[in-house]
């Protein structure tokens, strides 16, 4: 099997997760930068709609290395879609697929799900509450919290820091409650 | 004044910028392309494991599934491990200057933004970097999510003083 083969087919937890915990001291090591996603976000309103609010009154061009760091994601989702996809189908969870399949959600292909994210979708209300509400959620969520996954849980956890410990929970929390409480009412719409 | 100015900026900066370590060393703007590389490979990780998949952020929440749990728990004691070589070892970044890591303050923010973003999260199977990745792997309805949390960033600073901390 030759490497692009390889990179091709999904990759297991241990192979991804240590190279995810490998960014830490690369950005740390190559840049004296603490890892971090969401804080992008909050750049990105720094440097467009600053408004004279004083949460976006900082020199956000200081943070540029951030605004490269998510575009570079961006570009390794286009080098993945060109050159490393694979023809396989995705491998989901049998309960999840018949839970799926009660609310309609029946081609189980590619990482998200048509049927819910596409196009056809935006102006349902099913689709506004996900991904309108749903993005919403994640961009006021991670500021009030400080974090997101990678600048808490990764980074903040790594440097064994309580505050990010409680945050970690309280993301897990809240998506328990979603994916087990609230989002069955939200699927069946 | 420039020292008050420079102050200023970071308190400002350090309740909730992650990055607070300044790089003394002046670098040339092409120096960021370093990122562009690292964010780069981010992302390859990121959809290559399916951390970007809808499904398997489902199967995570309704414990269906060991592998999400898998990749940030080895995530973390990765960086774990890293973050303490580097303390102890005093490694210093390519540029010589020392790393500090800045310490977390608790706030009630924590419990109620990391609520929101749970709810979030489990809503559009995303944290903020797989939603960058998704858009670059051909999921263009994401500029809606993505421009939905850039608002939604916006919105809480305009009321972060009115919201509990």
């Amino acid at each position: 099997m030759n490497i692009i083969e390889w990179i091709k087919q999904p990759w297991p937890w241990y192979v991804a997760g240590p190279i995810i915990g490998l960014m830490v001291p690369a950005l740390l090591i190559f840049g004296n930068k603490t890892f971090g996603i969401s804080s992008s976000l909050r750049h990105v309103c720094a440097a467009c709609v600053p408004a004279k609010i004083p949460f976006f009154q900082y020199d956000w061009k200081k943070e540029i290395w951030n605004l490269f760091f998510v575009f570079g994601i961006f570009l390794g989702g286009i080098l993945t879609a060109l050159y490393f996809q694979d023809d396989a189908s995705v491998v989901v969870n049998e309960n999840l697929v018949n839970e799926l399949s009660g609310y309609g959600i029946t081609e189980i292909n590619g990482l998200i799900p048509e049927q819910l994210f596409g196009w056809s979708q935006v102006g349902t209300l099913r689709g506004i509450i996900l991904m309108v509400f749903g993005g919403f959620l994640v961009g006021f969520g991670t500021r009030y919290a400080g974090g997101c996954t990678s600048g808490h849980a990764i980074m903040g956890l790594s440097n064994l820091q309580l505050p990010s410990l409680i945050a970690t929970i309280s993301f897990m929390a809240g998506g328990f409650i979603m994916a087990n409480l609230i989002l069955p009412y939200i699927l069946a719409l | 004044m420039q020292q008050q100015t420079t102050n200023t900026d970071f308190e400002v900066r350090s309740l909730d910028a992650m990055c607070v370590n300044d790089e003394e060393v002046k670098t040339p703007g092409w120096h960021n392309i370093k990122y562009l590389i690292m964010g780069a490979v981010f992302g390859i990780v990121l959809i290559k494991s399916e951390v970007i998949s809808w499904y398997r952020i489902q199967e995570m929440f309704r414990l269906q599934s060991f592998h999400m749990f898998g990749v940030i728990g080895s995530a973390v004691a990765v960086g774990a491990l890293s973050v303490f070589l580097i303390k102890k070892l005093k490694i210093k970044s390519i540029n010589g200057e020392a790393i500090i890591l800045p310490e977390k303050s608790f706030n009630k923010g924590q419990i109620y933004g990391g609520l929101l973003f749970g709810f979030g999260w489990a809503m559009t199977g995303a944290c903020p970097g797989p939603l960058f990745a998704q858009l670059g792997y051909g999921a263009t309805t994401i500029v809606v999510t993505i421009a939905m949390a850039i608002i939604g960033t916006w919105v809480y600073g305009k009321f972060r003083e009115q919201l509990p901390h």
